[in-house]
């Protein structure tokens, strides 16, 4: 017997137990077309088992050269590119944009026009974020809620079409202003949206996942984000406040009228992927009360600078004024002459801090119009975010994310 | 300032702290535009982040953003622009170091561990190189890509496209065939700013003496001068018509309809060495 064990200890020396398999790390190919990779992302992956060991992710799938197209174009002429950047967002992406153009020019813009941007980059926030929350509970399982908040999001898009006459790319805002005013019917019916559909579609989409087990063993302690790491790592928006950092421009660093709107920023406590999901979930309920504000404060007035260097004079004057008629055909072909310098405008884009360094150096085109992506900081921080996770983790934190490529790769 | 741009807290100051915590690293500091900008030493430029990270009054805790900018008619011609921001003080600022092709930036990496993919798309844009980054890959261009499109010297339209080949079946590099020429308009007035002479202002210079003209922008229709345009009628005159026979479309022959290709088969292609020639296996790998 005892000889018996000595050789079997021998041979365990020697081997492996009976019955394991040697595991070797191996490489895996996560997208590009893969349809929790939200777009065209590829995440080449090392995994050992089905932990994920060293995620590399390969960006630039859908690079465009929208800052080299944006040299070559007026300032005016730039304003579309922007609406592709974030396609979920795309008002968001011309604020930043516009206010730089203002910043350089100095110039002052109309109080309605101010409020308005407010008002349609809040409506943008909230269809930005019955995007990102849906797409992120379908990622971990769920299909209900998403099929609700794409009904929302819906809506926001009809809205978007009946200001601007587009329903995703709106090119609604200007440097100066907005495009044209809006009809007092929108207004009216976006209030009652406020009241009436989207608290209770929203809130019945939430209330199916925020207290539900299997959404909560999904992302509960999923790729925690301390405090300094979220700091090393440049992070921004709902991702720096899910890490228990109190950081919201537009609180901190109120443009337009922000400085003048209540309204509270939520922070996470432990810097989950559930923290940030619920990060974006109170953001739609604090963007819903800031355009309610904007409701109730806005004033009549013009809703476009009425500088004729730098926006358009209405259509009816021009019949009537020579004046006016050459100020159109200046605006339309050459564009207005920016005074040389450089800015760096940042914004709250639903996403995080969304930047525009422009470079102006004195003519009607930007010299260089560098564009500071959300999504470039916190891509990069999915190596250390995944390390030690399991493979089906990693949509659930590229969900929390909140990633669109359009506006990564540029 | 008027414009409602982000509102963060006063430059006043910032300018004399960095002043006294950089040190000999600070080349020129300017408050325009209501933005501090440092100018750095770019040796230098590593111990000058920490400094600015760590002295007590200015705190710029996070990297938001690395910018390159090209001035081709510099010596150095390129800046790489650092905005910091500060979320305990509210507060931003640009710090800027310039360089060439070849002098190698100090990777800051080292501190903020964000700077990996922003050096990535500013070396990938700018072929700026940066010591000290163990992943200096390309980041946004297509795998196997050659130059550095933001350059001011790369055109817009590149050099090669793509297209799915059906002969080969599978996507094809060509080099860029433009149907029509690329165009860019100059709109500027000449009062305001633009080099070009109009027609008949030759001889409008203040000394008197003729200056040539500027033609516009490449591509763009120049304005001809009238003696230029005399000349012109004159070639014509004498040649003979350009086409050699009319082309006409009277008969299915000629317009090509029925014809197994339409002439664009890859082995009549030019050869360029700017299309990287498939190993066979796929485009990514």
């Amino acid at each position: 017997m005892a000889e018996y064990l000595d050789q079997l200890e021998h041979r365990a020396d020697d081997h492996t137990s009976a019955g394991d398999v040697e595991i070797q790390n191996y490489t895996i190919n996560f997208g590009p077309q893969h349809p929790a990779a939200h777009g065209v992302l590829r995440l080449v992956m090392e995994l050992d088992g089905e932990i994920v060991e060293r995620v590399d992710p390969h960006v630039g799938l859908l690079h465009r050269g929208t800052e080299k197209f944006i040299e070559y174009k007026t300032y005016l002429q730039s304003i579309p590119y922007f609406d592709r950047l974030d396609y979920c967002s795309p008002m968001c992406m011309e604020h930043s944009y516009v206010l730089a153009i203002e910043k350089l020019l100095d110039l002052e813009v109309p109080l309605r026009a101010q409020y308005l941007r407010v008002f349609f980059a809040e409506l943008t926030r909230i269809k930005n974020h019955m995007l990102n929350l849906g797409s992120h509970i379908m990622d971990v399982g769920a299909m209900t809620p998403n099929l609700w908040l794409f009904e929302l999001r819906e809506d926001c898009m009809n809205f978007y079409e009946r200001a601007s006459g587009a329903r995703m790319h709106a090119n609604y805002f200007r440097p100066g202003g907005v495009r044209q005013d809006v009809p007092l019917k929108l207004l009216t019916d976006i209030a009652e949206w406020l009241d009436t559909r989207l608290p209770r579609l929203f809130e019945d989409a939430i209330s199916l996942v925020a207290e539900n087990r299997i959404f909560k063993q999904r992302n509960v302690d999923i790729a925690i984000v301390s405090r300094e790491d979220a700091l090393k790592w440049g992070f921004s928006g709902p991702m720096i406040r899910a890490a228990g950092l109190p950081w919201d421009l537009r609180k901190s660093q109120p443009y337009d009228v922000y400085a003048r709107m209540n309204f509270d920023v939520p922070v996470g406590t432990r810097g989950d992927c559930y923290d940030r999901f619920m990060v974006r979930v109170e953001e739609v309920r604090q963007s819903a009360r800031i355009m309610k504000q904007c409701l109730a404060e806005m004033p009549e007035g013009p809703t476009l600078s009425l500088d004729r260097k730098v926006a358009p004079p209405k259509r009816g004057e021009m019949k009537r004024s020579m004046e006016a008629l050459i100020h159109h055909f200046k605006y339309f072909t050459e564009g207005f002459h920016v005074p040389a310098g450089e800015v760096y405008v940042a914004t709250e884009s639903p996403k995080g801090e969304f930047g525009v360094y422009l470079v102006s150096d004195g003519t009607n085109k930007p010299y260089r119009c560098k564009i500071r992506p959300t999504a470039f900081s916190h891509l990069q921080a999915m190596d250390f975010m995944s390390k030690g996770h399991m493979l089906a983790d990693t949509t659930a934190i590229l969900g929390a994310m909140d990633i669109v490529f359009g506006e990564c790769d540029r | 300032m008027r414009a409602p741009a982000p509102a963060y807290a006063a430059n006043d100051g910032v300018i004399e702290t960095a002043t006294a915590a950089l040190g000999a690293a600070l080349l020129e500091a300017q408050d325009l535009v209501g933005e501090v900008t440092l100018l750095v030493e770019r040796d230098q430029l590593v111990p000058a982040m920490i400094a600015l990270r760590d002295t007590p009054g200015l705190e710029y805790q996070q990297l938001m953003e690395i910018a390159g900018v090209d001035y081709p008619s510099r010596v150095e011609r390129f800046d790489v622009c650092y905005h910091l921001l500060s979320v305990t003080r509210n507060h931003r600022i640009r710090v800027r170091v310039r360089t060439d092709e070849v002098q190698p930036v100090p990777s800051v990496t080292g501190i903020w561990p964000v700077a990996g993919w922003l050096e990535r798309e500013t070396f990938d844009m700018y072929g700026v190189i940066f010591e000290g980054n163990l992943d200096l890959r390309r980041i946004l261009t297509d795998y196997g890509f050659r130059g550095h499109p933001q350059r001011k010297d790369f055109p817009l339209s590149g050099f090669a496209e793509v297209r799915y080949s059906e002969e080969a079946k599978r996507v094809v590099y060509e080099p860029v065939k433009l149907a029509q020429d690329f165009r860019s308009f100059d709109f500027m007035s000449p009062w305001e700013g633009a080099e070009y002479v109009l027609p008949g202002d030759e001889k409008a210079t203040p000394s008197g003496e003729h200056k040539a003209a500027l033609p516009q922008a490449k591509g763009a229709p120049s304005p001809v001068t009238a003696e230029q345009v005399r000349r012109a009628d004159d070639d014509k005159k004498d040649s003979p018509p350009n086409a050699p026979e009319t082309k006409v479309t009277e008969s299915p022959a000629q317009t090509g309809a029925g014809k197994s290709d339409p002439g664009n088969k890859p082995e009549e292609k030019p050869k360029d060495p700017d299309v990287i020639p498939s190993k066979g296996e796929g485009q990514n790998q």
